[in-house]
């Protein structure tokens, strides 16, 4: 796959890094507004693919190594179970041992931002990988 | 609530054109429809956080399956056998009607039980300190069914993965 013509890579180079930055926001403020860890990730995660999409996998493999997706599908599963984990060491599984803070703050209510990262993380890499898988590795002869 | 039957029969048609339809680019058009009413439901129904989830996993959807088809094939084969259309009929039936008599024991339409969820209302921002609600649930009264869905995601890539994967594979 070669990518597409120069109007869809300009357009992409102008819009991806906002995709992206929305999808941060969205992560961030998922205590605090609608949206949260799962649509966040999908936003980041629909980002790469927009830019794999315009440019093709040659330019993007370059930046991006296979193993960074393989490392951090799994790792955002291992932080969501490690803060359940350090919750059961204190008291109970997945209770909120953190400082609670202000409410409406950007930082406050424990455990729910930590969390909200760990899962934003697995969601994103999971269908990320399963995009590369349909669109690299499936069908190449 | 004109708004809401509209879109639920735009969905229905959309549905049923996704699976009639002989192109297949057509069908995950159609497809796209039927979810992307779908948040528009949910944007009526006052669920803002659903709506945003339903956007971005139904566009990335269509786009994985565009991916898919575009490796494979764009027209629908496959032909109707006539037994299995009417077995398929007679259990659709059979399903609608034991359904109607099930939706009868539901509460109606804008007055839920509030039974649990008045206690999540009442002490959500309290306990856990997060001002969005839906989070406060999924991520703390909840965080346990959170967990079993993340292993689901991470079943699923996995076997997605195996199944086309390229190294070890026989020829």
């Amino acid at each position: 796959m070669k990518g597409m013509t120069i109007i869809v890579k300009t357009i992409t180079k102008l819009i991806a890094g906002l995709i992206l930055l929305y999808g941060i926001y969205i992560l961030a403020h998922g205590h605090l507004t609608p949206g949260g860890g799962f649509p966040g990730g999908v936003i980041i995660a629909g980002s790469f693919i927009l830019f794999l999409l315009a440019y093709g996998k040659d330019i993007v493999y370059k930046r991006l190594r296979k193993n960074v997706i393989a490392f951090f599908e799994p790792f955002g599963g291992f932080i969501f179970l490690v803060v359940a984990l350090l919750g059961a060491v204190v008291g109970l599984f997945f209770i909120n041992f953190l400082n609670k803070g202000t409410p409406l703050r950007l930082f406050s209510a424990g455990i729910i931002p930590i969390c909200n990262i760990a899962i934003a993380l697995k969601v994103g890499c999971a269908l990320f990988a399963i995009f590369v898988a349909f669109q690299i590795l499936g069908r190449e002869e | 609530m004109t708004q809401l039957y509209l879109f639920l029969i735009f969905m229905l048609v959309a549905a049923i054109v996704a699976v009639e339809t002989k192109s297949l680019l057509g069908a995950i058009i159609a497809l796209g429809a039927v979810g992307f009413s779908q948040a528009i439901i949910f944007l009526t129904l006052q669920a803002p956080d659903l709506a945003i989830t339903q956007v971005v996993v139904e566009t990335l959807t269509v786009v994985i399956l565009i991916a898919a088809i575009l490796k494979t094939t764009r027209i629908d084969t496959t032909k109707g056998v006539l037994t299995t259309s009417v077995l398929g009929v007679a259990f659709t039936a059979v399903i609608v009607v034991i359904t109607i008599q099930l939706l009868r024991f539901l509460p109606s339409f804008g007055n839920p039980i509030m039974r649990v969820s008045e206690f999540y209302i009442n002490n959500g921002l309290a306990q856990t300190g997060s001002a969005n609600l839906v989070t406060s649930v999924i991520l703390d009264f909840r965080a346990y069914d959170t967990l079993g869905e993340a292993t689901v995601l991470f079943a699923a890539a996995t076997g997605v993965i195996v199944v086309l994967r390229k190294i070890g594979k026989k020829k």
